[in-house]
């Protein structure tokens, strides 16, 4: 019974699209126009509201003096809280050039060790799988996990690190106790939880090389160095500029291993308070809507210039 | 062809290779070993008692004890906020997935990339940025420490993931497989939910563990939007720390029982999750 209902109605919307060839192109454009929209809508919708609503919002509030309760009245100050962050020499300047070092500290060290390890695992191995699944748990990992794992390795006095440091007579170190060790203590904390991303990027944009070029060089006399410097690198460029951005905003965002090791404020002397950790302190902690907003509309831009600035040069590289 | 070669060459090359392939098989061994040692080390941790957690000369040698999980899951908190975690992660998910993988296809298939490259800005803003006007908003509704709340949040950062993941997986799609059923008289959306959605079920699967993954580690949404009773995972091990910070055990136990499903899932799925890992930062 059901097969003869299906059975013409196959037939019967195959001649519906059949008699008419030449109109077919136009409805398929126009039905496509139509899925299109209609398969992109409720990523556009739920982008829109969850993001671009509240960019609009973190403008409005950052021209406001809101503080304190959230339903509490607030009024319009003009660019006040812009020129009090900007004239913000304590917490504010501080903060943004501890991000921007650890940012460049952190990303250069990955690029370069990611960059090796890659070459090293490029050719197939035995054992690879166990060394890319070991490569793939420390960027799975709960950063708060993680954060917590550190505080008990680099622990002053406890700690398996100043362990091994005395084996090899090397004096005691503070790490996170310290306060001008802090934030290097940090970069290499994220050096070892994010290098293995950066090298399986670039294992990855290695695998996509032709050889030619590089059996050329090799026919021609050119020894391992000079392939790597003349063919490999400029063939990975567009790879390597990928990875450098998207690391490069991860670790401009960093916020939770820097939480969690160091609370809020990053420390009793602000050591490790980056522009997210003093942004999300002015928010949560001091309730400084106004003024929190500011720092995010800067922070955001701050972003965007880097990212700005990353591409071009990675795009005049690779052009 | 291989003939034409002399056989000393050959044989001279293929004895420095060995050589090389030693040297290089011992350097990846103990880097690997270096990326490894933290994590066994957090372990080993959770199997020690209070005294030998905090003598560093009590290496990897110790009769393990179950004491640390057994105080962890008496406590209470941990297994209720794995509940929530899981809940979270899940529901954001498969929500997201909804939205993003239809979108993922259009921009893929269409070749929308201006629409496209809102994702990258997605990817770009930094999440506390929008964390503020949500709490403000979402405060005034009463909302926070709900449910509701911590999935809207946490899709915020999946429904990016999943697209950016799928674009450049529909993108390595063959279209004639589509156009060849199109011209056998199914419909443009026939076509992605009969065709072109079955191919990219390996590529959803990648992209929605992924986004768990994502949503299981995620602190700072949490931490702003869950209370006592919706607490995720990563909120319970940071709450742990100031008023249990001499229990080095029990916080080894507990961040052992968060990362045991993250490196299951990289062990049993590593292959994808390093392809999904990677997809779309080597395309451009």
């Amino acid at each position: 019974m059901s097969t003869t209902e299906v059975s013409p109605a196959r037939p019967a919307a195959a001649s519906g699209t059949g008699p008419a060839p030449a109109r077919r192109p136009r409805t398929f454009a126009q039905a496509n126009r139509r899925l299109k929209w209609a398969m992109l809508t409720p990523a556009l919708l739920f982008v829109g509201l969850m993001i671009v609503f509240p960019l609009v919002y973190t403008i409005d509030l950052s021209l406001t003096d809101a503080f304190g309760a959230v339903n509490a009245g607030k009024g319009y100050v003009g660019l006040q809280n812009f020129t009090d962050a900007l004239g913000d020499t304590r917490r504010f300047w501080p903060a943004a050039q501890r991000t921007l070092v650890f940012t460049l500290g952190a990303v250069i060290l990955e690029t370069v060790l990611g960059l090796a390890l890659a070459m090293l695992m490029r050719k197939p191995f035995r054992g690879m799988r166990w060394v890319r699944t070991v490569l793939i748990i420390p960027l799975l990992t709960t950063p708060v996990a993680i954060g917590i794992l550190w505080l008990l390795i680099l622990d002053p006095t406890n700690g398996i690190a100043n362990h091994l440091l005395a084996g090899i007579g090397l004096p005691r170190q503070e790490f996170l106790g310290s306060v001008s060790q802090s934030l290097p203590t940090l970069m290499l904390i994220d050096v070892w939880q994010w290098t293995p991303m950066m090298t399986l990027l670039l294992l990855a944009g290695l695998t996509t090389l032709p050889e030619e070029p590089e059996e050329a060089a090799r026919v021609d006399g050119a020894n391992a160095w000079q392939r790597f410097r003349h063919i490999v690198l400029p063939m990975l460029g567009p790879t390597l500029a990928t990875a450098l951005v998207l690391r490069a905003v991860d670790a401009l965002k960093t916020f939770d291993i820097l939480y969690a090791t160091k609370g809020a404020g990053g420390g009793s002397d602000f050591e490790v308070e980056t522009l997210n950790v003093y942004a999300y302190g002015l928010t949560f902690d001091y309730q400084e809507y106004g003024l929190a907003a500011a720092v995010l509309v800067l922070f955001t831009l701050f972003i965007i210039g880097v990212v700005v600035l990353l591409r071009r040069r990675g795009g005049r590289k690779t052009a | 062809m291989s003939a034409t070669v002399s056989p000393v060459p050959v044989a001279a090359h293929l004895r420095r290779r060995t050589a090389g392939s030693w040297l290089r098989g011992i350097t990846i061994g103990v880097v690997t070993l270096v990326f490894a040692l933290p994590l066994v080390w957090m372990f080993a941790a959770a199997f020690k008692t209070n005294v030998q957690v905090t003598d560093p000369s009590v290496g990897l040698w110790f009769s393990p004890t179950l004491e640390n999980f057994r105080n962890i899951v008496e406590a209470g908190q941990i297994l209720r906020s794995m509940g929530n975690s899981l809940l979270v992660g899940v529901v954001s998910t498969v929500l997201s997935a909804v939205i993003a993988v239809p979108a993922a296809w259009a921009v893929g298939r269409f070749g929308m990339h201006r629409t496209g490259s809102l994702i990258l800005v997605a990817r770009i803003v930094p999440a506390i940025s929008l964390l503020v006007p949500w709490y403000y908003l979402f405060a005034q509704m009463g909302l926070v420490g709900s449910y509701t709340v911590l999935i809207l949040s946490q899709m915020f950062v999946s429904v990016p993931l999943i697209m950016w993941i799928m674009i450049s997986f529909f993108a390595g799609l063959p279209v004639e497989l589509e156009e060849a059923a199109r011209t056998d008289g199914l419909s443009a959306f026939g076509a992605f939910w009969r065709i072109a959605l079955p191919l990219a079920a390996p590529g959803t699967a990648t992209a929605s563990l992924l986004a768990f993954v994502f949503s299981w580690n995620n602190f700072m949404f949490a931490l702003i939007f869950a209370d006592d009773r919706t607490q995720t995972v990563p909120v319970t091990l940071f709450n742990f720390i100031s008023y249990a910070s001499t229990d080095w055990g029990g916080l080894m136990a507990a961040a052992t029982l968060i990362t045991v499903p993250v490196v299951l899932a990289a062990v049993l799925g590593q292959k994808y999750l390093v392809a999904g890992l990677t997809s779309g930062a080597t395309k451009g």
